[in-house]
């Protein structure tokens, strides 16, 4: 889809401080709030703006901790379908955070979050190995999270700048 | 024999040079807790890590002695490459370009470099605060040529005329302008170069903020026709590159300058760091991040202008630097105590106009390169000091 100037840069905005008012933004960009409103309402209607979250480090919140694996999956594409069938088979799974289909060894790649190493233990084999299509699983979990979407865990950003100079 | 008292000793020169106005500023700021600082000369970036890591490499390999005294020749070369593909000036890398310590040593080497005791330099202010010291120190005079806002700070030619003087030497200008952001247009250059022509005389263009230009494609000086052999060109990879801290600024100018400038560069300096020189090569090799840069400086600036109109300080928009400039007579105030009181009432720190020559009286100076959320925070708290007045 096309997109003028000024709506892919409310995009970048947004996509680095989701929580900047359409007032503010609209003095970025140099349109009125009206107008910079109407854009992203167009941008969430036409779902290029699918969602406005927030990155939390749920390691740092006591019970919250939980597990994350990323799971190298096998699958028979079907005739007519190609994967879509299955990717969407699996990514209906609450627990499933993401889906890509990939190029190389294996065909997706599928990030499930659990509570426990168990709780995905058991979702590798009983809800996706199950699968018609699944020929095979690889399951990695992840140790510790340094960086995620663009954004650096524990990353100290204090101004080291002094306070006033020419 | 007893000594003299310490203070008979120092040079004349120095003990009239009065210090400069930021200091005061940065001593009251610095002992406060909570300040937002819009008082900050430099990027909130922090160097691109690609050019970080270029230097560490550097490091590792043991590239830690001197260079030739013009700085890497491959440096040379790719500042050259540079200054051809972005503003169309052609400078001989062997000859021509010096690799120097910050573009504040360019300034001082180039002045020592062309002035003779007693020659004057016309300083287009307000501008930045070390141009009239380093002038003093190279034995001349420095003479102000004022700006004002009315004219959004642009050079008017027949002001500027009108302080020639058969002592004359050259005129100092800097584009896109600290403090007032203001960029000259190629029109705008050629009325200034007209007056360098008609006069004979040298333009020194400090041009470090020339990647920070928002409007339209920025023009260098030299390149304007007759111009290259007048002008010594400063440039440097603080403000665009966000390199501040390393110190590296070159300068480009016909051989004749660059080898005067030369001989003042060895003997005072050698040569520019030579692990900063590294991170230079790399930073204009892989220099994607200066677009980023660019664009997040200019929705700040559209910002922040538009709130400090709406706060009630008339600003006009600037087309470069990371400065706004806005007038805050209609308080009545003067920018010092405008200054102070926003400091003390409301801690946002700002720089008094006045710092950077008489006519940025009744200006303050704001740095957008401030996170958004600071620079909204700031905005919050200049607009509720400016209704209290």
């Amino acid at each position: 889809m096309k997109l003028t100037e000024k709506e892919t840069e409310i995009l970048e905005i947004l996509e680095e401080d989701s929580r900047l008012t359409p007032e503010t933004i609209a003095k970025m960009i140099g349109l009125s709030e009206e107008e910079t409103k109407k854009l992203i309402s167009g941008l969430e209607e036409k779902k290029i703006i699918v969602n406005y979250a927030t990155t939390i480090d749920w390691k740092k919140v006591d019970g919250h901790e939980g597990v994350t694996a990323m799971i190298d999956v096998k699958v028979a594409p079907k005739r007519g379908v190609g994967f879509d069938e299955i990717a969407e088979r699996i990514y209906r799974f609450n627990e499933v955070k993401s889906v890509y289909l990939m190029s190389g060894a294996y065909d997706l790649s599928v990030v499930i979050e659990g509570k426990t190493m168990n709780d995905i233990a058991r979702f590798v084999s009983e809800k996706l190995s199950t699968l018609e299509s699944v020929l095979s699983t690889t399951t990695h979990f992840i140790l510790k999270k340094y960086k995620h979407d663009g954004i650096i865990f524990d990353h100290e950003d204090k101004d080291k700048r002094i306070v006033v100079s020419p | 024999m007893k000594m003299k008292t310490l203070n008979s000793y120092l040079s004349e020169t120095v003990i009239n040079m009065k210090p400069s106005g930021i200091r005061k500023f940065f001593d009251l700021a610095a002992n406060m807790e909570g300040v937002i600082s819009l008082g900050v000369g430099e990027p909130d970036f922090v160097t691109p890590w690609n050019v970080r890591e270029a230097c560490i490499l550097s490091l590792e390999q043991g590239f830690t002695s001197y260079t030739a005294n013009a700085g890497l020749y491959e440096l040379r070369e790719k500042i050259s490459e540079y200054l051809f593909k972005r503003f169309d000036l052609q400078y001989d890398p062997a000859e021509e370009i010096i690799v120097t310590v910050g573009a504040s040593q360019a300034i001082d080497i180039a002045f020592r470099s062309i002035i003779n005791s007693g020659d004057e330099v016309l300083i287009i202010e307000p501008c930045f605060v070390s141009y009239a010291p380093l002038v003093t120190l190279a034995g001349g005079k420095p003479v102000s040529v004022s700006t004002f806002g009315e004219e959004e700070f642009k050079v008017n030619p027949e002001i500027l005329e009108k302080y020639i003087t058969s002592k004359t030497k050259a005129i100092m200008i800097c584009t896109p302008n600290n403090p007032t952001g203001t960029v000259l247009s190629k029109k705008e250059l050629e009325a200034v170069a007209q007056i360098a022509k008609r006069y004979d005389l040298l333009v020194v263009a400090d041009e470090i903020y020339a990647e920070l230009c928002y409007e339209d494609e920025y023009v260098s000086m030299p390149s304007i026709e007759g111009m290259k052999e007048r002008t010594i060109l400063i440039s440097g990879f603080s403000k665009g590159f966000a390199m501040t801290g390393w110190r590296l600024g070159y300068i480009a100018a016909d051989r004749v300058f660059a080898r005067a400038m030369l001989k003042v560069h060895q003997y005072s300096i050698m040569c520019a760091p030579t692990m900063a020189q590294y991170a230079a090569l790399e930073a204009l090799e892989n220099d994607e991040d200066v677009l980023y840069m660019r664009k997040s400086y200019q929705r700040r600036r559209n910002y922040i202008v538009q709130s400090l109109n709406e706060a009630g300080l008339f600003c006009h928009m600037p087309g470069g630097a990371f400065y706004a400039f806005p007038s805050i007579k209609s308080t009545g105030l003067s920018s010092e105590e405008f200054a102070e009181r926003l400091l003390l009432e409301e801690k946002v720190a700002v720089v008094p106009g006045n710092v950077f020559g008489q006519s940025g009286e009744g200006y303050i100076r704001c740095s957008y390169a401030s996170s958004m959320e600071q620079l909204q925070e700031a905005m919050k708290r200049i607009k509720r000091f400016v209704q209290s007045l």
